[in-house]
């Protein structure tokens, strides 16, 4: 379960106090699936980044199955992004010099997991999203749609309860960004919690819940995605 | 998948700044191995020349004072023998030779003459190693030492150079050119000394000092047809000037608190001066290496972090911690340091080895120990000057990173 009280996050821009995200109050139960929609600077990121342990708030708690998770150092909070949290991103951010099934590899190493079964797990996440013979392909020599498979492939490595996307169809075309989607409600059935940024409205409304931001305050919250972003 | 790998792939992802970095890296240590070698190896042939001098440290009675160097054996005034023996078995360090003599005045076909009894080194030398003990039971340091020359059978006349020599039976004696000259003597010739014969082994070469006139016999045969029991009026000792000036003269003097010790300074001076010369020189190209080397790697470091920002963050949003980032990046400097300090030795010695020659006019030979010396400095330069990147990578906040935000 991911909770958020009364989270603020505020910046210093030419001595004007900015509030990216202001007194945020949210309970996300396990195994949900949320999209978060809204303007640009409305908080999206900055939330989604918060939940995922990358941007402590200047006010306020984050807690992750209970735990607050910037009550610990950097290095624990690391250690819980690997054992509980999948990233996926809008431009992917596969390692570049990696093969597709190095980059899915990088978060097992991380993990201390056995050269053998590193490949073996990379080899089975690459086949379940149709990639089983790009195995050696380089990020450069993949198409975008391809890419972002190989990334969802790697957030998939350990095995996370909870999968953190930013715009993941942001960078790809309707067939493709309706694959992505569909992978995502499948990584939902098998029990994931799943929050998503997005600013399609196509994929807001395959999403269990919609989380509506304006200038930094969730404005709605509603069960059921029929909200145009 | 593991760290090696990562920094593997990423070093021949940017091939051109690898090249670039490592040559700088390569480059460095190539000319202080040379530059070292080279200077080690003048230094040794300066030392050796210097030995060419003679003895540096002379051992006296007290109540003698020091004329001329050449004949500071000549008088009237004795130590016990057994002084040598002391000095052979003491731990005093840096003493390559040792010469103990007794003069005693000669007339041959009207003519006066000065008969030197002089010791053989393997007589000396054998006593300290029956004890298992003593100044020559260790290498010496000393600059006096040949430089890959074999050894040849001993050639009596290099007594001129070397103070002293390894073997002469009780009947032999050597010939100074000029007494040689006027008495009419050459080598296998017999003559007439205190009324026993002696074979002349050698006549040897000039060297324009008293020394020219004088005829050397074995200490004790001399002792023994002298009727001087066990004494020396001088004992000779070729040091190691770096020693002398690090206070071998002291610690002999303590050694033999009943005899003056003195040296011959200018010769000493002109050692230290030029290996100080030479230490500098070495200092100087290290620190500009150091600097300019080091300056170098943490540019292209930085500049490197700087580009490979979202990777970072990517890392760290998957849950690299900041140890390993930072293990990331002085893995990579580890590395270019020490293939860089391989191939710069390598070269450097390569490159000491046929250039030196030319540039110093001395023999240069490799120096393995230096293999070690430029990893590890090659290792450390890499490592110190990579490390603010690396640092400065493990703390970047991955959400800058992304600019997502």
């Amino acid at each position: 379960m991911l909770q958020m009280e009364k989270v603020t996050k505020s910046y210093r821009h030419r001595r004007r106090t900015v509030a990216a995200l202001d007194g945020a109050d949210l309970t996300i139960d396990a195994g949900d699936f949320v999209s978060l929609v809204g303007p640009s600077g409305s908080g999206k990121s900055t939330l989604l980044l918060m939940l995922g342990g990358m941007l402590s708030p200047t006010l306020g708690r984050v807690l992750l199955h209970g735990q607050s998770i910037y009550d610990v150092g950097p290095n624990a909070r690391a250690r819980l992004r690997k054992e509980n949290i999948g990233f996926v991103f809008q431009t992917f951010n596969l390692v570049p010099y990696l093969t597709a099934q190095e980059n899915v590899q990088v978060p097992l190493c991380l993990n201390g997991v056995a050269a053998d079964a590193q490949a073996r797990r990379a080899v089975e996440l690459l086949q379940r999203v149709g990639l089983g013979d790009r195995l050696d392909h380089k990020p450069t020599e993949l198409s975008v749609g391809q890419q972002q498979r190989v990334a969802l492939a790697r957030m998939l490595a350990n095995d996370p309860s909870v999968i953190l996307a930013d715009e993941p169809t942001g960078n790809l075309d309707p067939e493709t960004a309706e694959q992505v989607i569909s992978f995502f409600e499948q990584f939902n059935a098998e029990g994931r919690t799943i929050v998503m940024v997005t600013h399609d409205p196509r994929a807001a409304a395959r999403a269990k819940r919609t989380l509506r931001l304006a200038e930094g305050k969730v404005v709605s919250d509603q069960p059921q995605a029929r909200i145009v972003a | 998948m593991n760290l090696r790998t990562l920094v593997w792939r990423e070093l021949f992802e940017r091939k051109s700044q690898m090249i670039t970095v490592f040559v700088g890296i390569l480059l460095g240590i190539t000319t202080v191995v040379a530059i070292k070698t080279i200077t080690h190896y003048s230094e040794k042939a300066v030392a050796r020349e210097l030995d060419t001098l003679g003895a540096n440290v002379l051992v006296l009675p007290k109540s003698v004072s020091l004329q001329d160097y050449y004949s500071a054996d000549m008088h009237d005034q004795y130590l016990p023998e057994e002084y040598v023996l002391r000095l052979t078995m003491s731990d005093v360090q840096g003493v390559d030779n040792l010469s103990p003599k007794l003069c005693v005045p000669v007339e041959l076909e009207g003519r006066r003459y000065t008969l030197t009894g002089i010791l053989p080194k393997s007589e000396f030398s054998a006593k300290a190693a029956w004890a298992g003990a003593g100044i020559f039971s260790r290498p010496i340091g000393c600059g006096a030492i040949g430089v890959g020359e074999t050894p040849k059978p001993e050639d009596k006349k290099t007594l001129v150079r070397k103070r002293v020599i390894e073997t002469l039976e009780p009947d032999e004696a050597l010939v100074g050119s000029d007494a040689a000259a006027s008495l009419g003597l050459a080598d296998g010739d017999t003559v007439s000394l205190l009324g026993k014969q002696f074979s002349v082994v050698a006549v040897l070469p000039e060297t324009g000092t008293v020394d020219d006139s004088r005829i050397f016999a074995h200490l004790h045969t001399v002792q023994e047809l002298s009727d001087r029991d066990q004494v020396v009026n001088c004992i000779e000792i070729v040091g190691c000037c770096k020693e002398i000036s690090a206070g071998l003269v002291d610690k002999v003097n303590r050694l033999l608190p009943d005899a003056k010790v003195v040296t011959v300074a200018q010769v000493v001076a002109t050692q230290t001066k030029i290996n100080r010369l030479m230490e500098r020189l070495s200092l100087i190209f290290l620190v500009i290496i150091v600097v300019v080397g080091g300056a170098g790697i943490a540019n292209y470091m930085y500049a490197n972090v700087h580009e490979r920002r979202r990777e970072i963050g990517t890392l760290m949003a998957l849950g690299a911690e900041s140890s390993f980032i930072l293990r990331l990046f002085l893995t990579k400097a580890c590395l270019l340091g020490v293939v860089g300090g391989v191939a710069g030795f390598a070269i450097g010695t390569l490159l000491a080895v046929t250039v030196g020659p030319r540039l110093a006019g001395v023999t240069v030979l490799p120096m393995p120990v230096l293999a070690l010396w430029a990893v590890l400095l090659s290792v450390a330069i890499a490592l110190t000057s990579s490390f603010f990147p690396a640092r400065r990578a493990a703390r970047l906040d991955p959400c800058a990173t992304f600019q997502e935000v």
